[in-house]
């Protein structure tokens, strides 16, 4: 379990995070909306300890990773596997590398039990025989789903995603859900994804939460954020430029 | 007053910096130590250091050797002291440009190509990713790169001072026709052991320097683009001043 009790955290004198709570609780999967540089990802960074908040504190699993030191924290991100916004899968490895890294790195399998797990989490992503492709010949698509399957190959008990459908159609956003949904069920880890993709949102949701101004202002099932009556969150889902939410303070 | 409030914001970003460069160096430094890297890692980047970098390093010391002797052969002629051009040579291929040109060839070639790699990963995230996979990246990315450069750039300071010695005898003595036991009894006379090792210390601290600051300046890299072109300007920049200042501190204790 994920606990941000009253994060705040500002870059350059501007606040991005306000006293921000949020708690994520074991096998669900947490969808944060926002606009767009509202500090969705910078929220998801302090989650894994990339990012310290300047005050507030961040449980996972009852430890304020904001109070450890670069040692404890290496340790407690080994139960987190993160999808990145651009995938950020190492370029100068194959995507076998990629995706066995951690699996070098923190076990001491053989190279053939490595390459053995490596093809079994890119059969989960439907990834499989591009084993020794470089990621500069891979489209964006597939960069996601290498990265989803370097994300799991760690065996985390909490999955990140940062924003996982932006820069892919709509049919391979819909895939990169559906396997969003797989890694839930099958490996029974939780998740939270940062989007503004509602269509996602909807789809791979146990519970949504909407940021704005640097705080959380609801948080519901899919259902009740549908049908909420909070001006800014019907502003949001609806996609109008109408409304409480400020358009001017990019 | 606002000039006084610029240096001192100035003056704080440059301790500022100082302070982060100090830790990298630590940070390496103790994982060197306690915690190396895989061998195939180290030797990949000594490859990347080493080798690759032979040609320049080569060139580069051949040409300042034959510069070297023309230059000091013109003014030695004059006062019939030709055979001085042996002496001149070789004390400054082992003591200073020897190992000065080294390590600014070295930051130019492989400093920029540390900033800019590092910088690329920085903005694309595979740094935070490492840090998400649980594996430091001072550890994972600097100290191969430090243990390589600090082993092999040396190595390529003793081959750039022996082509610049050959460069200097082939200008002096086959073209301008200096007696080569002469050339090379008053050079072997006056360069001491102790020169030569003086300048292999300032390679060690050169190699530091080139290294630290150039995968410090590819950590800080923000903005895309832009700014992996300003950390590798800044990283090449800031190594071969950092050389030169160093190089003028370790003359006078070493000397």
């Amino acid at each position: 379990m994920i606990e941000i009790q009253d994060v705040y955290k500002t870059f350059n004198g501007v606040p991005v995070l306000k006293g921000l709570n949020l708690t994520i609780r074991d096998g669900e999967t947490m969808v944060i909306i926002g606009r767009s540089g509202c500090g969705k990802s910078v929220l998801l960074k302090h989650m894994i300890g990339l990012l310290k908040p300047d005050a507030g504190r961040i449980l996972v699993d009852g430890v304020d990773i904001a109070a450890l030191g670069p040692r404890e924290l290496m340790e407690i991100r080994k139960k987190f596997g993160m999808l990145f916004q651009g995938a950020a899968l190492f370029d100068s490895m194959t995507v076998a590398e990629n995706v066995g890294f951690a699996l070098y790195e923190h076990t001491r399998m053989t190279d053939q039990e490595i390459r053995e797990r490596v093809t079994l989490y890119l059969s989960m992503v439907g990834m499989e025989g591009i084993e020794d492709k470089k990621p500069a010949e891979l489209s964006g698509g597939m960069r996601k789903r290498v990265g989803l399957a370097r994300a799991i190959a760690i065996g985390p008990q909490i999955i990140l995603y940062d924003e996982p459908t932006t820069g892919i159609d709509p049919i391979m956003g819909d895939i990169i859900n559906d396997l969003i949904l797989k890694m839930r069920d099958t490996l029974s880890v939780s998740g939270c994804a940062v989007t503004h993709d509602m269509t996602s949102a909807y789809k791979i949701a146990d519970r949504i939460a909407m940021m704005y101004d640097g705080r959380i202002v609801q948080i519901g099932s899919p259902d009740e954020i549908k049908n909420s009556t909070n001006p800014i969150v019907r502003q949001f889902i609806s996609g109008s430029s109408k409304g409480p939410i400020k358009i001017l303070d990019d | 007053m606002q000039f006084f409030v610029q240096f001192w914001d100035k003056f704080c970003f440059w301790l500022w910096r100082l302070g982060g460069l100090s830790r990298m160096l630590a940070q390496a430094l103790k994982y060197t130590v306690v915690n190396p890297p895989r061998r195939s890692t180290i030797l990949k980047q000594m490859f990347e250091i080493g080798v690759m970098s032979l040609p320049v390093v080569l060139i580069t010391g051949a040409f300042t050797g034959m510069v070297l002797a023309v230059q000091s052969y013109y003014q030695f002629h004059k006062i019939t002291m030709d055979t001085a051009v042996g002496i001149i040579v070789g004390l400054s291929m082992t003591n200073e440009l020897g190992p000065v040109l080294t390590a600014v060839m070295i930051a130019g070639r492989v400093g920029a190509a540390m900033a800019a790699e590092l910088g690329t990963m920085k903005v694309t995230e595979q740094i935070d990713a490492l840090h998400a996979l649980g594996v430091d990246p001072v550890q994972y990315l600097i100290v191969p790169r430090f243990i390589a450069s600090v082993a092999l750039v040396p190595i390529l300071t003793v081959f750039s001072i022996f082509v610049g010695i050959v460069g200097g005898y082939i200008i002096g003595v086959e073209l301008k026709g200096i007696n080569a036991t002469f050339f090379l009894k008053n050079m072997l006379d006056y360069t001491r052991p102790a020169d030569l090792f003086s300048g292999l210390i300032k390679t060690v601290v050169f190699a530091v320097i080139v290294c630290i600051v150039s995968c410090y300046e590819g950590f800080h890299a923000e903005g895309g683009a832009e700014g992996v072109g300003k950390a590798t300007t800044e990283a090449v920049v800031s190594s071969a001043i950092t050389i030169l200042i160093a190089d003028f501190f370790l003359s006078i204790v070493l000397l």
